[in-house]
């Protein structure tokens, strides 16, 4: 099932929550919808599901607008943040329930219902628990019967909101790729919502980032990370430093130092440019620093995963910029070092 | 034990005693003041009421209950609470849904007025009603052109009794429904239920509880209700005389074995209303959690 949102805006008391937000969902796809709180991601989840309604656009499902179909109807499996199981029902007569609330002629008998329920309990490994409630179960456990719960009635479309915002790191780990599993086991398309960059890199085909109700970009991992389209995506999506340039005769130039940057034909005047903390090489510097290099003092060495991260402050300028350093290398607070930028991206 | 571990344990006692800075003889004076006001003033009158009743036998007692007029008043007290709470369970479960799952203008409004009943005198409540219905009353006369007695009469009765209850569900129900919030009625609907299935499978059951509760709290003031009855009803033997009415009359009449007979049948209900109240707290304390006490 491919979905279209076409330019729809939604606004919440005077603030639009979404403006002119158009995107294409391909059939069997699992996109992030990655963003800051306040981005208008979830609003945009809930649109989809037929939870909230577009003051403008239109959502198609299939070539077929969705505005004559109530939540009921839109065949979507929807995952709350904080799973919303029903907390008198046992985990059985959750996942039963949308079964159980179809029309007589549709419903499936009390024993195929039995079946269905086992073999969902089975898919997300919980066989056995299903005469637990939900206050008897971890929150990994929760997110997984609220996962059967959804499935259950066989919807088009998958829609998830931050399912794994409310779980530890580890188990968060595990879940992602169970979760992927059982997507590239299904083939439904999925849209998740998640404010973590790594986790929508890691588990999405594609992401489209949000900020401030618009879509910044849409794009896989990849693209994203290697060739983002605004200011804003480059530094939601990995790291990066900034620093105010200026464009002369063809050069980025910072004071007297040449950056690298892949410049538009005729581009000239102030602008700014975003590095990453592993395209900048630092060295010690012994003595009187060169003109023509960035220099400047470092003030603190962090542990960024395989590598340390240095925050440099330069010397010329009031900025700061991050390098990356290898283990080996000896850096501490208060070095004097030399900056080389090995690529950087101007806007 | 070690010495160490004696002098640990002396020590433990000395900061547990520390915590509560009061003598042991301050403590037992608190107690004593607590349960001896309590004794005087609420059990003591229980008990009383009792023995009154029973003063002069099991026989007389009864006969209390074979005099038509108390027969009649037991029967209007038990249909009067039969429509105003049915009414009230309605009205709170509305006013308690729009509050907790609606944002609209004037909602603070709504609560404060929900709360009115509690803070205007039962008597004038009542005397509203008479203002409005009474045969002086801004709707009395077209009333009275097309036959309906409100005033004096069942309907004026359940009126009041209506407005003075009012509060009992809607304040059991608010804070519990805010907590819970509005996720699980959407979850049901995305799962295909209708409005209506997701009201009866999700939000009465994670309401029962509070409902239970509220609903025996406005139970026992709709049967309990004087001041406000006592203005709309005209004391008509027979017709328009709840029990607690009958009561003041039998009392003003110096029949106090029947008065206190009738009176013991209202405190029989208070009490089973309390035990019934405190079972379900120890019971279901957490399904009632979140809700304000009175």
């Amino acid at each position: 099932m491919d979905i279209k949102v076409e330019r729809v805006s939604k606004e919440f008391g005077g603030a639009k929550a979404l403006d002119d937000v158009s995107v294409d969902i391909r059939p069997g796809e699992l996109l992030a919808m990655l963003g800051p709180s306040g981005s208008g991601k979830t609003t945009l989840l809930r649109v989809i599901a037929g939870l909230e309604s577009a003051e403008q656009g239109r959502v198609l499902f299939g070539g077929e607008d969705a505005a004559d179909r109530p939540v009921q109807r839109r065949g979507v499996g929807f995952v709350f943040q904080h799973y919303a199981l029903f907390r008198h029902m046992t985990v059985a007569d959750n996942i039963a329930y949308g079964l159980r609330s179809r029309r007589r002629a549709e419903r499936p008998s009390s024993a195929e219902i039995v079946r269905r329920v086992g073999d969902l309990l089975d898919l997300v490994q919980l066989s056995g628990l299903g005469k637990r409630f939900p206050a008897q179960l971890s929150g990994g456990q929760r997110q997984r019967v609220a996962l059967a719960r959804a499935l259950a009635t066989e919807p088009r479309v998958l829609l998830l909101d931050e399912p794994f915002g409310a779980l530890d790191a580890k188990v968060r780990k595990d879940l992602r790729r169970w979760l992927r599993d059982i997507h590239d086991q299904s083939g439904k398309t999925t849209i998740f919502v998640t404010h973590d960059q790594d986790e929508a890199l890691e588990l999405a085909d594609r992401v489209a980032i949000l900020n401030k109700g618009r879509i910044e970009q849409v794009g896989t991992p990849d693209e994203v990370y290697d060739d983002p389209a605004t200011p804003f995506v480059m530094s939601f999506v990995g790291d990066a430093s900034t620093l105010p340039v200026e464009v002369v005769e063809g050069h980025v130039r910072l004071g007297e130092v040449e950056l690298p940057a892949i410049l538009d034909p005729g581009r000239v005047g102030p602008g700014k440019l975003y590095i990453r903390p592993w395209h900048v090489t630092a060295t010690k510097v012994e003595g009187a620093p060169p003109a023509d290099r960035l220099v400047g003092t470092i003030r603190t060495v962090r542990r960024a995963g395989e590598v340390h991260r240095l925050d440099v402050k330069l010397q010329t300028i009031e900025a700061a910029i991050e390098a990356d350093a290898g283990l080996a290398d000896q850096f501490a607070a208060g070095d004097t070092v030399a900056l080389t930028i090995n690529k950087a991206r101007l806007f | 034990m070690s010495d160490a571990a004696r002098s640990d344990a002396a020590k433990r006692r000395r900061v547990t005693a520390s915590v509560s800075s009061e003598s042991p003889a301050a403590k037992w004076a608190i107690i004593a003041v607590a349960v001896g006001f309590l004794a005087l003033f609420l059990l003591l009158p229980l008990v009383v009421v009792f023995m009154e009743a029973l003063r002069k036998g099991w026989a007389t007692y009864l006969e209390a209950f074979a005099d038509p007029d108390a027969q009649a008043a037991i029967r209007l007290t038990l249909t009067v609470a039969a429509i105003a709470v049915p009414l009230n369970i309605v009205f709170g479960i509305a006013a308690s849904w729009a509050i907790a799952k609606f944002e609209f203008q004037g909602k603070s409004l709504l609560i404060t007025l929900i709360d009115l009943p509690f803070s205007v005198s039962p008597v004038v409540s009542g005397l509203v009603f008479v203002l409005l219905f009474g045969a002086q009353g801004l709707f009395g006369p077209w009333l009275a052109a097309h036959g309906v007695e409100v005033v004096f009469a069942l309907p004026g009765i359940v009126l009041a009794t209506v407005f003075v209850t009012f509060p009992f569900v809607a304040r059991e129900l608010i804070p519990l429904m805010q907590s819970q919030g509005t996720t699980e009625e959407e979850a049901a609907l995305t799962l295909g239920a209708s409005g209506l299935r997701a009201f009866l499978t999700v939000t009465l059951p994670n309401m029962r509880w509070a409902l239970l509760y509220g609903v025996l709290l406005c139970n026992a003031r709709a049967m309990g209700e004087f001041g406000a009855v006592a203005v709309v009803s005209g004391h008509i033997r027979g017709l328009t005389n709840t029990m607690p009415l009958h009561v003041e009359i039998l009392y003003n009449e110096y029949n106090f074995v029947a008065a206190f007979a009738v009176a013991s049948l209202l405190a029989l209900l208070a009490i089973v209303t309390l035990a019934v109240k405190s079972f379900l707290e120890w019971r279901y304390g957490d399904a009632l959690a979140g809700r304000t006490g009175h």
